[in-house]
């Protein structure tokens, strides 16, 4: 441990150097396009601020911001439904049946994104998997692709992994004599569970709200490829913008602004949550 | 069993057919002889297998997104731990703003990196080369190599390096004999995550291909994006057979390492 690792201005010493390598290769590759993104939206088709005016103006535009947020929302809620309940169990579990929530968590976390998108195209679509059971049921086809339903059911796929896995690391370290504690007192168990244990949890479900909500902001593969014309999010916006008509600068002014809203979110939650934590547990 | 214990299991086990049971449908369907892969397939065949291993765009693409991958990997081991070793023991200005710059390509959106280099790369002639992707992927790659490696670092019992030195070994040779062995598992767990983080990233590289250079994800996503090429689903299980083999080797590994403890 280096005691010395206070803050304050110091020169780097010997150890310290190590790092200018990492920081100036990311200040090259990453920080400066970002900027220039950001010149670009001010700057591209003429200087100023009308690529901005053009997206608040625009009942459309908007309606996409709006969209983009709906669907973030619905994504985290569904997640923490079903992820709640999931790592409460891998509590309860005997080792061996939490090993394999555990793995049903960890498979689709490191299946490539892509695989999984493309398995929800077959299942969903009108001649895929679902809709053959249900015809074969005798009932009609059920449309469940290029629409918000596929959206969230490719999203909350991908997302679960993210929610249940700081979830459960919270509830690993709540004691759970403090359940029986208060049944003692006569309390009822559904009361002790929501009035005693439940609050203890929250940190690990503020973790994994934000880290849902934040990333689901960004997505662009799961809803170009499952969502519909109608619950277009920004992220597919700002590649339209760019394959479809090369409006650069209206592209940039997406970007900056999914960027602030991002980075907005990002340093709220930092005063709640540590984000080095959050990453480390998840992908 | 209780009533809410019984809900409970049952909800606990849809979630898991729902997050792993999708994932292996596309399995059977690889193995289907119509383009339309309908499932359960009418009959059988190798053919979508057959296409991938004969196509040159498919063949092409994959040692592509290898090369990239490996090159990606070694870049961010060697950046990643240096910057860890620094940050770690070291004593630097700002190390909050390095900390953030470190974390930041992990938390903003692939889209807008993908946007923002695409723009530059291509003032640079740098879309479409390998050089590029690796540049990209390494920076989307590095914040994990640097989290694995510098949690390593933290619980490093430094004494052991005082005691080779005192010795009479030298920094270098302290440091090659004694640190990097001792620090090697997290080493490889960062190397796997940044071999991942290149060879299954989408986004940012369907920026930067093009016919001169194309990566088996945007290779992947060409096929299922406008029409569906079949082909994608016997690429799709041959990448499955080597995450769930990864995955029984890393369990096959701890069980060993049990045993011998």
């Amino acid at each position: 441990m280096t005691g010395e690792a206070v803050t304050g201005r110091r020169l780097p010493d010997g150890w310290g150097f190590l790092v200018l390598p990492l920081v100036a290769f990311l200040l090259v590759v990453f920080v400066h396009p970002l900027i220039s993104v950001l010149a670009r939206s001010l700057s591209d088709p003429e200087p100023g601020l009308g690529n901005y005016a053009a997206f608040f103006d625009s009942p459309v535009y908007l309606d996409v911001l709006v969209n983009t947020f709906v669907v973030a929302g619905l994504v985290t809620l569904v997640t923490l439904v079903l992820g709640f309940p999931y790592a409460y169990l891998m509590t309860l579990a005997t080792p061996f049946w939490r090993g394999v929530l555990m793995a049903a968590v960890l498979v689709p976390f490191w299946t490539s994104l892509l695989v999984r998108t493309f398995a929800w195209v077959l299942i969903l679509r009108d001649t895929g998997v679902v809709n053959e059971v249900i015809g074969a049921l005798g009932g009609q086809p059920v449309p469940l692709l290029r629409n918000l339903a596929g959206v969230l059911i490719g999203m909350v796929q991908v997302m679960l992994p993210f929610a249940v896995l700081p979830i459960y690391a919270t509830m690993r370290g709540v004691d759970r004599r403090l359940l029986q504690a208060a049944e003692g007192l006569g309390a009822r168990p559904a009361f002790a569970f929501w009035r005693v244990y439940a609050p203890l949890t929250l940190p690990g479900v503020a973790a994994a709200t934000l880290l849902v909500f934040v990333s689901s902001l960004g997505f662009y593969v799961t809803p170009a490829l499952l969502g519909g014309p109608q619950n277009v999010m920004i992220g597919e916006l700002i590649v339209q913008q760019l394959s479809g008509v090369l409006r650069w600068g209206f592209a940039s002014a997406l970007a900056v602004i999914l960027l602030v809203v991002t980075g907005v979110l990002l340093l709220l939650a930092a005063r709640v949550v540590d984000l080095r934590r959050m990453i480390g547990g998840g992908r | 069993m209780r009533p809410a214990r019984v809900a409970l299991w049952a909800l606990a086990a849809l979630t898991a057919l729902y997050l792993v049971l999708p994932v292996f449908v596309v399995v059977p369907m690889s193995f289907s002889d119509s383009a339309f892969l309908e499932f359960p397939p009418q009959e059988w065949s190798l053919r979508w297998y057959e296409n991938f291993f004969t196509d040159l765009t498919w063949l092409d693409s994959t040692i592509a997104s290898l090369q990239i991958a490996v090159q990606v990997t070694l870049l961010s081991l060697v950046l990643g731990t240096a910057a860890a070793l620094g940050m770690v023991r070291g004593r630097y200005p700002l190390r909050a703003l390095v900390s953030g710059l470190v974390m930041a390509p992990v938390l903003v959106p692939y889209v807008i990196v993908g946007l923002a280099v695409y723009a530059v790369f291509l003032q640079l002639g740098l879309t479409e080369t390998a050089l590029g992707f690796v540049l990209v992927h390494t920076a989307l790659a590095v914040p994990y190599v640097v989290i694995t490696v510098s949690s390593a670092l933290m619980s490093f019992d430094r004494r052991l390096e005082h005691a080779a030195m005192g010795l009479g070994a030298g920094p270098v040779t302290t440091f090659a004999t004694v640190t990097l062995p001792l620090i090697a598992p997290s080493l490889a767990g960062g190397a796997v995550f940044a071999f991942v983080t290149s060879f299954d990233e989408v986004v940012t590289s369907v920026f930067l291909s093009g016919p001169d250079l194309t990566t088996l994800p945007v290779q992947m996503w060409s096929g299922v994006r406008v029409q569906i090429d079949p082909t994608v689903a016997a690429v799709s299980s041959m990448l499955l057979l080597v995450t769930l083999s990864l995955f029984a080797g890393a369990g096959v590994a701890r069980l060993v390492r049990r045993r011998k403890a």
